[in-house]
This record gives C-alpha cells, sequence and structure tokens, in this order.
C-alpha cells in the first residue's frame, strides 16, 4: 500500500500533529516503506487463531471501593502551562 | 586516599555493598566519587539531569543507617542512574522528548520508589531515545549519548560510537563506570540491545514482573522495567528490589518475589537449552556467529544440553512489533496535548493548540510511529493491519510456549551487530528496526530475557549474549546468564586498552 500525500494529511489530522504541506510528500514516502514492510504479515494464515490482549494472564484483583488518593488539585495542576484557581485554561472553545 | 576515587568507581554492586558493611567507606565516599566520575564524562552526554544535592543527601542517610546497623537491603548507599523515562518526584523527567519541557513530577514510579525504600542513592537521570522509540540514542531532544567504547581497528576507528538504545545513557554510564548500576525500560529490545552495545548485563524481566506506574508509557503491552548492571549477580540484587506487585498497576503480577540471588549456583546439569534456527540469518557476521557458537560450547561444557529448535514464527516479529507497538504509542502519546503539562505552542483555536504543540514537541520518529499507529488503527484498515497483527502476536507466543517442552531456556546473539557510528542508519528506519531483530520475539510473548557481555570483536567492541526463558523464570535466566558471565572471563572495559582476546 502506498500512502499518498491527501492520506498523509488526514491521518496526521487524526493524530493532531500539524505537519507542513512541504514535508507531506517525503513523510509519504517514509510511511509507505514501513507500511510495505509489515504488510508481509498478510501472508501469516491466522484463521482460527485468536489476537492476543493480555501476553501473561494475571488474575484481575478486586480492590477495596474506598477512596485512597485524590484531593491534590495543587499537585495536578503544578505542571499546567496556564491555570487559574482549581482549573487548567484553554483558549476558547465555545463561539 | 588518592587511589580510592577509581577504586570505588569500578566496585559491583555486591563488593561495595560489602565494603560498605566493612566499614571501608561510606556511602558519601562512593557517591561522591560517581558525581565526580559524572562531572567529568558530561561529554558522554549520558545525563540529562544530574542530582548531586539529593544524591549526597540520600547518601547520609544511608551512613546514617549503617551507622546504627539499620541497612535496609544491599542496596543501602549504592548510587545508581535511573532512565529519564521514570517520573521522579520533584526532578525533571523528559521521556527524552521536548514535548515534556519542563515537566516536574508530583509522584514518584513505584520501581524508583522500591529502589529508594531499598536504601538506593539517585546519581541523575539517564539520557534516552525519545519515548523510548529507536535503537542508537540518536533521537533525543537532548542529543545523542556517546558509547564511551572506542574501535581498535577497522573502519569505525575514531568514530564515536551510538551505545544503542533506547535506554543508551543508562547503558553508557554503567559501561563508563559513572554508576554502579542503572535502570532501563525494554520494550523490544531497548534495555538488552543498549547493554550489549556497552559490554554491560541488562535484564528484561518477564511481563508484569515490575510495576509500570510512573514509568512513562510507550507500548503498554509491552513496556518493562529492568536493571542494567555490570555483573548477573548485580542484575539479581538490583531486579530483587525492584520488582514486585503493585495494586497502582493492573497488570502487574501478583507473585511472590524469589531470591534471585540465591539462584547463582552455577550449576546447569541437565538443563536443555534450545538453539533457534530461524535465528541464524544469511547475513550473520561471522563473529556473531562465532559468539553464538562459543556461548553453546560454554554451557554444554557446564553440563547443559544443548538442542536444536524451531519458532516458526519468528521473522513476523518485528514487522507486527511495528504495528501493535506504534498503534499502542499513538494512543498514548494523545495525552500530550499542551494544556495539562509541558509545551505549549498557542494556536488560534483549541485544535491548532494541540497540532502545533505536537509538531514542535515530538521528533521525526516518534512523529512517524505516531502516523503508523494513526494510520493502521484508523477506520478500514483495523482488521487487515492491527487485527492481524495481534493474531500474529499469538502465533509468536505459541511457538515459544511449544518448545518449553522440549527446553528450559533459548540460547541467540543479543544484536546482528556491534556498535556502530553515530550519524548511521539514519536515512532508513527500517535498517534501524533491524537492530532488534533477536530481542523483540522474546518482547512480543512476554518473557525474561537477559544479555550478558560475552566477548571483544576484532574491532576492540563488545559483543552480547542472549538467554530467553519462559515467564517468570528469571532465576533459571539469570543462573545461564551466570555460568555465560564465569565462561566468557569478561574482563574489559571502555576506559583502558583493551586486550583483544582470541
Amino acid at each position: 500500500m502506498t500512502l499518498d500525500t491527501n492520506t498523509v494529511r488526514r491521518i496526521a489530522r487524526l493524530a493532531r500533529l500539524h505537519i507542513p504541506e512541504s514535508e507531506l510528500s517525503h513523510l509519504a514516502s517514509d510511511l509507505s516503506n514501513i507500511i510495505g514492510w509489515v504488510e508481509q504479515l498478510a501472508e501469516v494464515k491466522t484463521d482460527g487463531v485468536e489476537p492476543m490482549t493480555n501476553v501473561i494472564e494475571t488474575e484481575s484483583h478486586y480492590r477495596e471501593d474506598v477512596i485512597n488518593d485524590g484531593g491534590d488539585s495543587a499537585k495536578v495542576l503544578q505542571n499546567a502551562s496556564d491555570s487559574s484557581g482549581n482549573f487548567f485554561t484553554v483558549i476558547k472553545v465555545i463561539e | 586516599m588518592m587511589t580510592s576515587k577509581i577504586n570505588l568507581q569500578y566496585l559491583t554492586i555486591k563488593e561495595a555493598n560489602r565494603a560498605l558493611n566493612e566499614g571501608d567507606y561510606t556511602s558519601q565516599d562512593l557517591t561522591q566519587a560517581h558525581l565526580e566520575a559524572m562531572v567529568a564524562e558530561r561529554g558522554l552526554n549520558s545525563f540529562v539531569t544530574e542530582c548531586p544535592d539529593r544524591a549526597l543527601a540520600m547518601a547520609e542517610e544511608s551512613d546514617k543507617r549503617r551507622s546504627k546497623g539499620e541497612q535496609i537491603s544491599p542496596l543501602d548507599g549504592i548510587p545508581l542512574a535511573i532512565k529519564d523515562l521514570f517520573c521522579t518526584e520533584g526532578i525533571l523527567s523528559t521521556a527524552g522528548s521536548r514535548i515534556l519541557d519542563g515537566f516536574t513530577p508530583t509522584y514518584e514510579s513505584t520501581v524508583s520508589h522500591n529502589l529508594w525504600s531499598a536504601g538506593a542513592v539517585l546519581l541523575g537521570k539517564t539520557n534516552m531515545d525519545e519515548f523510548a522509540m529507536g535503537s542508537a540514542n540518536v533521537t533525543s531532544y537532548y542529543g545523542n549519548c556517546i558509547n564511551p567504547w572506542k574501535a581498535s581497528s577497522g573502519n569505525l576507528v575514531g568514530k564515536d560510537l551510538v551505545p544503542g538504545g533506547s535506554s543508551g545513557g543508562s547503558a553508557a554510564a554503567v559501561a563508563a563506570r559513572l554508576a554502579l548500576g542503572s535502570t532501563g525500560t525494554d520494550t523490544g529490545g531497548s534495555i538488552r540491545q543498549p547493554s550489549s552495545f556497552c559490554g554491560v548485563v541488562g535484564l528484561k524481566p518477564t511481563y508484569g514482573r515490575c510495576s509500570r506506574w510512573g514509568i512513562i508509557a510507550f507500548a503498554s503491552s509491552l513496556d518493562q522495567a529492568g536493571p542494567i548492571t555490570r555483573s548477573v549477580g548485580d542484575a539479581a540484587l538490583m531486579l530483587a528490589e525492584m520488582a514486585g506487585f503493585d495494586p497502582k498497576d493492573s497488570t502487574s503480577a501478583n507473585l511472590p518475589v524469589p531470591s534471585y540471588i540465591e539462584s547463582l549456583n552455577g550449576n546447569i546439569k541437565g538443563l536443555r537449552i534450545g538453539i533457534p534456527s530461524e535465528y541464524k540469518l544469511d547475513s550473520m557476521p561471522d563473529e556473531i556467529e562465532d559468539v553464538w557458537q562459543r556461548g553453546r560450547d560454554w554451557l554444554i561444557d557446564a553440563g547443559a544440553e544443548v538442542i536444536d529448535i524451531s519458532l516458526p514464527h519468528t521473522k513476523y516479529a518485528l514487522p507486527s512489533y511495528y504495528i501493535i507497538a506504534p498503534a499502542e504509542a499513538s494512543s498514548n502519546l494523545a495525552r500530550y496535548d499542551g494544556i495539562r503539562y509541558g509545551l505549549r505552542v498557542e494556536g488560534e483555536d483549541l485544535i491548532d493548540t494541540y497540532e502545533k504543540t505536537r509538531a514542535a514537541g515530538f521528533g521525526d520518529e516518534v512523529k512517524r510511529r505516531i502516523m503508523i499507529g494513526t494510520y493502521v488503527l484508523s477506520a478500514g484498515y483495523y482488521d487487515a493491519y492491527y487485527r492481524q497483527a495481534q493474531k500474529v502476536r499469538t502465533q509468536i507466543t505459541n511457538d515459544f510456549n511449544s518448545v518449553w517442552k522440549e527446553c528450559d531456556a533459548i540460547l541467540t546473539p543479543t544484536t546482528p551487530s556491534a556498535a556502530f557510528a553515530i550519524g548511521e542508519k539514519m536515512e532508513d528506519p527500517i535498517a534501524m528496526y533491524l537492530n532488534d531483530i533477536f530481542t523483540v520475539p522474546a518482547s512480543m510473548a512476554g518473557l525474561p530475557a537477559i544479555s550478558v557481555p560475552a566477548a571483544i570483536n576484532k574491532e576492540g567492541l563488545p559483543l552480547g549474549l542472549h538467554v530467553i526463558g519462559p515467564a517468570f523464570t528469571e532465576q533459571t535466566v539469570l543462573r545461564i546468564a551466570d555460568v555465560i558471565e564465569t565462561a566468557a572471563e569478561f574482563t574489559a572495559n571502555p576506559n583502558e586498552n583493551i586486550t583483544i582476546a582470541g
């Protein structure tokens, strides 16, 4: 599969990455090479094989339903580039 | 004493612990010697952040405990380096990325917390490939780290070599005697490959053996923390303190942590060691084939039985890894939005702010992997790529499960080559990915695996051997590695003129 620049532009939008127009074709070529290489997986027979979701079987464990953490809004906000009171601040999102 | 500084740096953790207990010197002496070495070797760029004040304060506390006979563990007072992927409270934690610019966690990762609870001393945070994505430590925002080893002959003479990656700074720091041990993380080979390139021991435990809580996530179904040390015994000592169940990581294993050091008894009589035919590459250099053959001979001499085995899906491990790991990364790295921590680049609206922040904050390799991951998870491609890769992962794991009926562990080379020059393989991502061809299959199956320095090649560079075991058999893997270490008599170090063996 060869990725064209329109596909790369669409994927970049989904991934929330700003890619300048001048870099699209180079990136398309890099990504096409990688996708072309991973496509060899299509030759593996996987009929009836379950997709792996958990490599090491671990038993899920229950915990007491109690509050054991939290109430640290100052800590949570400590690394914010901008905050106000107990809130992160962002650019206006509602017109 | 004039001579103490060099000697202190050349100890193993085990030796340092014994000397501290006997009062030969203090943790403050040991820590000070390493802090000075770190300053002297800043040219290697193995540390992103040095923590001299914290280190000396922790060493002082350790000395107080020891003077009262209250030593906590064999790591009490031992100065260690921590990969900059572990969140450390009050200390810059970057993952080698600009997007975590200025990020100072308000919490401590479980693994590093365990080490401090055992009395260890934090020297600093080590350089790494950005978000652990790389095999040469050349994708770090903080510049490449340099391998302390130099070629003594051949085309690489006079060139700076890569330390491997992604835990390049951690491996280089231990090899250059800037720390007695370090932590790494391994997603597809990021502990073992740099350990092989730097001539040190690197252990990737079973997935779930160490908690992932507080480790900046790359690919959550693969990421695992482990020790990098100068001896197998030291890896056993460090793992014993790092490992353990953590309620804050639902994938951490609720199993007791055995005494790994006690399993190093040198006895591998009757153990069956598998040699997988699929790891014999047509393009494999003679020096790699030779070290592998020597490893087989050492294990036979020690009483093990070496048998040929087959892992038929080996060639598909790397391509399936390069679907699954980027898919998980694209999801994990969605959290970097410029709002809650790290870099923010203001845009015209919120989406523009996200896009500009992420464009400025992530480097090229991370962007490539986010793009690949987003693509293989996108509508219309999910089944063909991601779901197929997950099925192939099942096949790879089934291959291992079948061979465990025939053998107790597997021996392979760690890497298909020795360290290469900085700048090589930069234009071809797939050539870089092939560094991990021998380490990725065990990662895909979640298995414990270790790299042990085994030989010096004719250019004067270290080569590692790789032992893989069934899930939660770290004791056996360490025991076999210990036998290899004893037989290999690997005494070369990068700070001295190297005597070439053979």
